[in-house]
């Protein structure tokens, strides 16, 4: 069976949209929920599919982002619950209950500290690139443990979710309703950017960095830009995550995560505009019924991965509609 | 702080050090000879140590034990090479780090099936417990004395290896060329085995090594081959030489850093907190130490190409 991708999209938004709605009817709040973490590892994946899939960076540390999003949420929670003033140096705050305050709060220390890595890392490339990314990620990791103040290695509990005016974000479908439309809005935003005269220079600078070059264009800036963007989102997707379980720790800079967040993508299929979703979506059914057979499930997800890299072009977006695209 | 105590750290630096040049050796040849990036490395040192765990078990013998886990690790190398890495080694990057991403699921769970989730515990050998007494009157263990030599011992072998054996000109001639070399005759796909099965030994000999004063444990390799992943950035990836300065480099930074670091910061806070922070800071060092090298040479101390 061959599908049109845009018809194979539509299909899958459909589908986000109506398992939610059944779950309502059916009384299942936790398939609600599993949702929800498939939509928010999706946002934050299509955060990373603008670097790896249009920019071509394979970076290994994309968990930093994910994490500074959980933890600025965590601590201007935290904040807020205890009733402590927060010092950040030129003003002090009591923190916040309020999502959007900390979703802009989210996307602009990630997208700073990606700046600050892109800097860095933007100046090796390759193997280089990918390792580099993974020891700031790990530099992370090792500071998130460390830092006490917000629970070190237990990390930091939240006692209530955060608010969003007009809905009670306790209540499963609502707080799914929140991260489905910020998917949505994400996902519009990336198919701009990938048509936009940005998004296909940094598409020409992963294929032919040199002639970008000759016609006036500086790869290097077009990157980090891409990296920058790409953190904020993934920031935000950590932002959501962290409300999602009510809890912030060091995991969320761990590098698996951040090979979790490749691994998505690479099921779904690079560069596409649904890849990381339909990945996101499989990987947490694979993780919740394979869970439940067995402890050992990663044996069966490592042993799917090896057959999608040795076998399948393209994911399974590639597989579905009969255009195998090369890898990045 | 008395000397004693600084040349006991210096030592345990070095010790360190030499561990971690085992297992970036392995990796630094394996990606400078076929231009694969292994993260599955880990994973075969945790197969060394667990053989290992297993053969002193049964047999009670450590040398015994090692050469199991130097069996163990090659075979399970030479197998990963045969069935799945060799199909890698012309695909992208991405597509190696994932398949090598698989192939750590699939060891970790497959190790935890096998031999359940409570760590094993690898005994040092009588023969080689127990203090030594080093000139200036140190008392230092005697078997991270042994392991500190072992380690040199390979480099010197190592170096021997590819600097004076035919094995040798084969490799060095492959990473210059594989299509020459495979052109005049050389067997390339068993000289890409070889190589992966000896970088798979090392590791293994490593994790049997480092096993006896650590516990044996699933995972126990990722943080090592990250650790790993630092030293050949730092000394330049396809370098053996880079490998070994970057080990001792790392090695000493993380361990004087923890050591000396949470005494720093004592002069100006209290002490818990002293600790933790600096202890913190200590385990942030060799990551800011690569990030200073790479800002210096992008493409590390010794390597030639990126």
């Amino acid at each position: 069976m061959r599908l049109d991708e845009k018809y194979l999209n539509g299909l899958m938004i459909a589908g986000l949209l109506a398992l939610p709605l059944w779950a309502v009817m059916a009384d299942q709040p936790f398939t609600i929920t599993l949702v929800t973490r498939a939509v928010i590892l999706a946002l934050a994946a299509v955060g990373l599919n603008i670097v790896l899939g249009i920019g071509g960076m394979v970076s290994f540390g994309h968990a930093v982002f994910f994490g500074i999003g959980g933890y600025a949420m965590g601590i201007l929670a935290f904040h807020a619950q205890t009733y402590t003033a927060l010092e950040l140096g030129l003003f002090t705050t009591d923190g916040t209950k309020f999502m959007p305050v900390i979703w802009l709060v989210a996307m602009i220390t990630s997208g700073l500290v990606a700046f600050f890595i892109g800097l860095l890392s933007l100046r090796t490339s390759g193997v280089y690139f990918i390792m580099i990314t993974l020891a700031f990620g790990q530099m992370f990791f090792y500071f998130a443990i460390s830092w006490a103040q917000y629970g070190g290695e237990d990390g930091l509990s939240i006692y209530v979710r955060n608010d969003f005016p007009g809905l009670n974000t306790l209540i499963p479908i609502q707080f799914y309703a929140i991260c489905f439309t910020l998917l949505c809005v994400v996902l519009f935003l990336f198919a701009r950017l990938q048509a936009s005269p940005f998004g296909l220079a940094l598409n020409a600078a992963r294929q032919a960095g040199t002639r970008v070059e000759t016609v006036g264009l500086n790869p290097m800036r077009l990157k980090l830009l891409a990296f920058v963007i790409s953190g904020a989102i993934t920031g935000l997707a950590g932002a959501l995550f962290a409300d999602l379980n009510r809890f912030v720790s060091p995991t969320m800079f761990s590098w698996q995560l951040s090979g979790e967040l490749i691994v998505l993508i690479i099921i779904g299929g690079v560069g596409r505009l649904m890849g990381p979703v339909i990945g996101a979506c499989v990987f947490v059914a694979l993780e919740h019924f394979l869970g439940e057979l067995t402890d050992f499930w990663h044996v069966y997800l490592g042993v799917i991965l090896l057959c999608i890299v040795l076998f399948g072009r393209g994911g399974l977006i590639g597989l579905l509609t009969g255009k195998e695209g090369a890898h990045v | 702080m008395s000397s004693i105590l600084i040349i006991e750290q210096i030592l345990n630096g070095l010790q360190f050090g030499v561990m971690l040049f085992l297992m970036a050796a392995g990796l630094t040849l394996i990606f400078g000879v076929m231009g694969l990036i292994n993260l599955a490395h880990g994973s075969l040192y945790m197969i060394g140590a667990f053989a290992a765990a297993a053969v002193a078990g049964v047999t009670g013998s450590f040398l015994l034990a090692l050469i199991a886990a130097l069996a163990a690790a090659a075979l399970a190398g030479a197998i990963v090479e045969m069935v799945v890495i060799r199909r890698l080694y012309s695909a992208p990057h991405l597509d190696q780090v994932l398949a090598t991403f698989a192939l750590i699921l699939i060891f970790s769970e497959g190790t935890r099936w096998l031999f359940g989730s409570f760590p094993l515990f690898l005994d040092i050998p009588d023969a080689l417990s127990g203090p030594v007494t080093l000139p200036g009157g140190i008392e230092y263990p005697f078997y991270r004395l042994t392991l500190i030599g072992i380690g040199l011992a390979v480099a010197v072998g190592l170096w021997a290896l590819i600097e004076r054996t035919r094995l040798g000109i084969q490799i060095r001639a492959g990473e210059n060329d594989r299509e020459m070399i495979a052109a005049l005759g050389v067997d390339i796909s068993k000289l890409y085995t070889l190589v992966f099965a000896l970088g798979a030994a090392l590791a293994g000999l490593a994790g049997a090594l480092v096993g006896a004063i650590q516990s044996v444990q699933v995972g126990m390799g990722e943080p090592v081959l990250i650790l790993a992943f630092v030293v050949i950035v730092i000394g330049g990836i396809g370098s053996v030489r880079g490998a070994l300065i970057g080990a001792l480099l790392v090695g000493l930074t993380d361990t004087l850093g923890g050591v000396f670091l949470p005494e720093l910061f004592k002069l100006f806070m209290e002490n818990g907190a002293a600790q933790k922070t600096g202890s913190a800071l200590a385990s942030m060092g060799i990551y800011v130490l690569m990030g200073l090298v790479l800002i210096w040479r992008p493409t590390g101390l010794f390597g030639a190409r990126a």
